[in-house]
């Protein structure tokens, strides 16, 4: 269970990958974080190394679905039951990242009886499964386009609403499940449903790096890294420790960080011109430049901010238009050009 | 190494597997002939006794592969007890996969995430477990043409890829020597400078996955545990080239590469320490590379040689199988209301029931049936459906208007996949021009890929119509294999000018196009020959008519057009 991890400071490169799993972090209500590209490029290693970065949050004693004791409005059916009867105990605990398997069968992924207890005791009692598990956390798919298309229905309906309904033998349990889905994978293997797509807030992509020091070094670190996992971990501690306080510091200031106007305006225009359906794109452009200012510490997103998200928040968006041989990101430049956002 | 060492090499690669087989793993190509048979043998006898040993069966479910419920253990013991799959199984030994071509997306996808992880997420019928699974991998290449390969996910994935076209020398091993080897392998040490030039011959011989290089130096740990050393020489290394860079190899090395050296502020006490051996990279690199060379097949040696950019063991199946609940093959099962035309899989059901019968009787009223099913426990038959069509473009690129029309047809090649998804249809493009007919973009599913493969297509040469032609029946012949539909679409201007055997001469050129036209006929297959030359030529014609395809003179063949007729067939 607790294997060692590789320490986020010390992938090679892959900043803008890195960049977007911090801005979720930041701010959740971004919406998650589509990694695709090529293969060895430690997408995986990214998101697991995320965990080890985040700072703990509090958390209910005893609830089942870690609930936020300073967030009522999300709280379980037990935790709302709880609230104003009794004091409630909080703990800290690590944010969840749970792995969601493509080989995951529904009852899991969504829940359903426990059934040690039906056999052994005869009673229903309701096991929460992967989704509960990720409530306020991560939950991570590797090979996302590979997801069998009934868990991906499943996955749409909850993002969707921020909670999961399970009825099985005669019991019903509505519980919160509020994640950032991540998910990465390989475009060769197949695309993405448009609607699983749209999810994500974020969207990298991930290239091997051509040049030979680059390359070398990441070598270097993997080897590193597989002989003595502890010494590679130990070495990167400084880094990874301030990264988590820039983490802590840029959540703390979220609430306070301002996305002025003229940003907002620039952020429509930009959706306008590139023609992104919907109001998807504008809200996540709006989150994320909040997200990017709060982890530079300054009080206010500007044009700078806005178009550092652009290509992320925006890419996965475009109408895909195979004549226009452009790559989505150089696209999304393009636009940044023309209304002279550069 | 030259043909005579081959033997020696397939030893070594087993030797290593050995010592690190959860580290390594290994992608026998060729494996139909008996030297897969004989490495095999030589390798678990290398391994010591008690080995697990196991061997994945065709079409394997998940309960078999990475475990589940066990249930008769279950109701046995009233409380539940989980079955081991096959990978869990097989922590600490091997697991030899036959058939590695036909191996799915799905299948390799969950292999290659216990490969990485090294044990079991297991996620199923109600249990949560995280079992041990450090397991060599074994595939077994055992593709008949060059379009089929196994899945890249894996081959990625996997250190050794041994070409087993020759017998294992026979010179066996004791237990006590690979014992030995193991137990000091976590020691071996590899100097800085090794790893520079490790990744310098892995850039230079145009490998992109940094899997590779890694490996690499896992190999060479092995071979210097297997040699005693606690250090990894240059010998070492070449075999670790040998066996692991060089049949990834893309590209002939560029001459007078610059010997690659390490970053000077990345490493500040390297250079100044005094180094025990010879050991400066670029020295290193260049034996690295030229051991890579050596090892080469000699087929693969002159491809890369002609500059051809060698696919093989690179390219993989885009596997965009399909669940269907209705046809197909049968694949799983899935929880799920009882609707119309959803087949119910009595057996699943019933499994899934079994559990709960205890629970469901203590409340249900008295005289209730023997075993009470409920809706949830439904479980619904489903298929792996193989039934789109792949549409082959064979485009013409020889002779002045070969870019216009190279050009339009990777527009419609485009513009088909851009709205494939929902249709799960997939393209792929033969050119032809010179000599030989080439396949440029293997069947796909994936925008991106395509896109990867056309960009920057030569043009001009010689009309080789008959070499196109057969091309594509193959290829048509294999994707009827994997049970999909094939349909064609030519786009030249008919005049053949190159003969099968790579002859010049218009006449046997035609001549030898009819014939192969004819042989396409036989598969009975939907075509159409879009004549693309200014004014319809009679060629032509004849061609479409040896081949029975429809023929569509199209002087000014955009992208939209042909896009449209290629839909046209499709939906036929």
């Amino acid at each position: 269970m607790s294997r060692t991890l590789f320490p986020f400071s010390a992938i090679v490169g892959q900043d803008e990958m890195k960049l977007a799993l911090l801005m979720v972090a930041v701010d959740p209500a971004i919406g998650g974080v589509l990694v695709f590209g090529d293969r060895g490029t430690g997408k995986s290693t990214a998101v697991r190394a995320l965990a080890a970065l985040l700072p703990p949050m509090r958390a209910v004693v005893g609830c089942r679905y870690h609930c936020d004791p300073a967030s009522v409005s999300t709280f379980c059916d037990e935790c709302r039951e709880r609230h104003g009867a009794a004091p409630m105990e909080v703990e800290i605990r690590p944010v969840p990242v749970v792995d969601l398997p493509l080989s995951a069968t529904e009852d899991r992924v969504v829940g359903a009886l426990d059934l040690e207890r039906a056999l052994t005791t005869g009673q229903k009692v309701f096991e929460p499964g992967l989704l509960a598990r990720a409530n306020r956390g991560f939950l991570y798919i590797d090979e996302v386009n590979l997801l069998e298309d009934y868990l991906v229905d499943l996955l749409l309906d909850v993002a969707a609403t921020g909670e999961s309904v399970v009825e099985r033998e005669g019991i019903s349990v509505r519980h919160p499940a509020r994640f950032v889905l991540v998910g990465s994978g390989n475009p060769e293997e197949g695309e993405l449903r448009p609607q699983l797509l749209d999810r994500f807030g974020l969207s990298v992509e991930v290239r091997t790096p051509g040049d030979l020091p680059t390359r070398i070094e990441v070598v270097r670190r993997r080897d590193a890294f597989e002989r003595d996992p502890a010494r590679l971990v130990a070495a990167w501690e400084k880094q990874d420790v301030e990264t988590r306080e820039r983490l802590l510091a840029a959540q703390a200031s979220l609430g306070q960080t301002i996305v002025p106007d003229t940003v907002l305006e620039q952020a429509a225009k930009l959706c306008v011109a590139l023609g992104t359906d919907g109001l998807r794109g504008e809200l996540t452009l709006m989150r994320a430049a909040r997200a990017l200012a709060a982890l530079e510490g300054v009080p206010e997103a500007t044009t700078k901010h806005l178009r550092q998200a652009a290509p992320s928040a925006l890419r996965h968006r475009l109408r895909r238009n195979p004549l226009d041989e452009s790559v989505a990101a150089v696209r999304v430049e393009r636009a940044l050009a023309e209304l002279g956002l550069t | 190494m030259s043909a005579d060492h081959r033997p020696e090499l397939l030893r070594h690669a087993a030797l290593l597997c050995a010592v690190d087989p959860g580290g390594l793993g290994a992608v026998l190509t060729r494996a139909t002939h008996g030297g897969a048979r004989d490495w095999l043998q030589f390798l678990r006898e290398a391994l010591p006794e008690g080995t697990p040993w196991r061997r994945l069966p065709s079409q394997v479910p998940d309960s078999r592969l990475l475990g589940g419920i066990d249930l008769g253990a279950t109701l046995a013991a009233g409380r539940p007890i989980a079955e081991r799959g096959l990978l869990a199984e097989a922590d600490g030994g091997m697991l030899i996969i036959p058939q590695a071509e036909r191996l799915g997306a799905e299948t390799a996808a969950r292999l290659a995430a216990v490969h990485d992880a090294a044990e079991v997420l297991l996620e199923r019928d109600g249990l949560t477990h995280r079992l041990p699974a450090r397991v060599g991998l074994i595939l077994l290449d055992e593709s008949a043409t060059d379009q089929e390969a196994p899945p890249t996910a894996l081959l990625d994935r996997l250190a050794l890829i041994i070409d087993v076209d020759c017998r294992i020398a026979a010179e066996g091993i004791s237990p006590e020597e690979i014992a030995a080897a193991r137990a000091l392998l976590p020691h071996v040490e590899i100097p800085d400078a090794a790893i520079a030039a490790i990744c310098g011959a892995a850039a230079a011989l145009g490998i992109a996955s940094l899997r590779a290089p890694l490996f690499a130096l896992r190999a060479a740990r092995a071979a210097a545990a297997l040699a005693g050393r606690l250090q990894a020489e240059a010998a070492d290394l070449e075999l670790a080239a040998a066996l692991v860079l060089a049949p990834r190899a893309t590209c002939m090395p560029i001459e007078q590469e610059p010997a690659p050296q390490p970053e000077p502020e990345q490493e500040p006490e390297a250079t100044s320490d005094e180094q025990p051996t010879q050991l400066d990279s670029g020295q290193l690199a260049d034996a690295i590379l030229e051991a890579a060379l050596a090892s080469l097949p000699a087929n693969l040696l002159a491809n890369l040689a002609a500059g051809n950019n060698v696919q093989r063991g690179v390219a993989g199946r885009a596997g965009q199988m399909t669940r269907s609940l209705r046809r197909g093959r049968p694949s799983g099962t899935r929880a799920g209301p009882l609707s119309p035309g959803a087949r119910l899989n009595l057996v699943a059901t019933l499994r899934a029931a079994v559990p709960w019968q205890a629970l469901r009787r203590h409340e249900a009223a008295k005289d209730t049936p023997k075993i009470l099913v409920r809706r949830g426990d439904f479980r619904i038959q489903r298929f792996k459906e193989q039934m789109g069509t792949t549409t082959i473009f064979v485009v013409d690129a020889s002779g002045s208007a070969a870019l216009g029309r190279l050009a339009e047809a990777k527009g419609a090649v485009e513009l088909l996949l851009a709205e494939c998804y929902l249709r799960r249809d997939q393209v792929a493009v033969i050119a032809f021009r010179g000599r030989v007919a080439e396949v440029l973009l293997p069947p796909t599913g994936s925008l991106v890929r395509a896109k990867r493969a056309l960009a920057g297509l030569p043009g001009g040469g010689g009309t080789p119509l008959a070499s196109a032609l057969e091309a594509a029946t193959g290829l048509a012949l294999g994707e009827q294999r994997r049970g999909r539909t094939p349909v064609l679409l030519l786009l030249t201007d008919g005049r053949a000018n190159v003969a099968r055997d790579g002859q010049g001469g218009r006449q046997r050129a035609e001549a030898d196009a009819l014939v192969a036209g004819q042989a396409f006929a036989k598969l009975q297959l939907p075509a159409m020959l879009v004549d693309t030359s200014p004014r319809p030529q009679p060629e032509a014609r004849r061609i479409a008519e040896a081949m029975r395809a429809r023929y569509l003179p199209l002087p000014a063949a955009d992208s939209q057009r042909l896009q449209r007729a290629a839909q046209s067939m499709i939906e036929r």
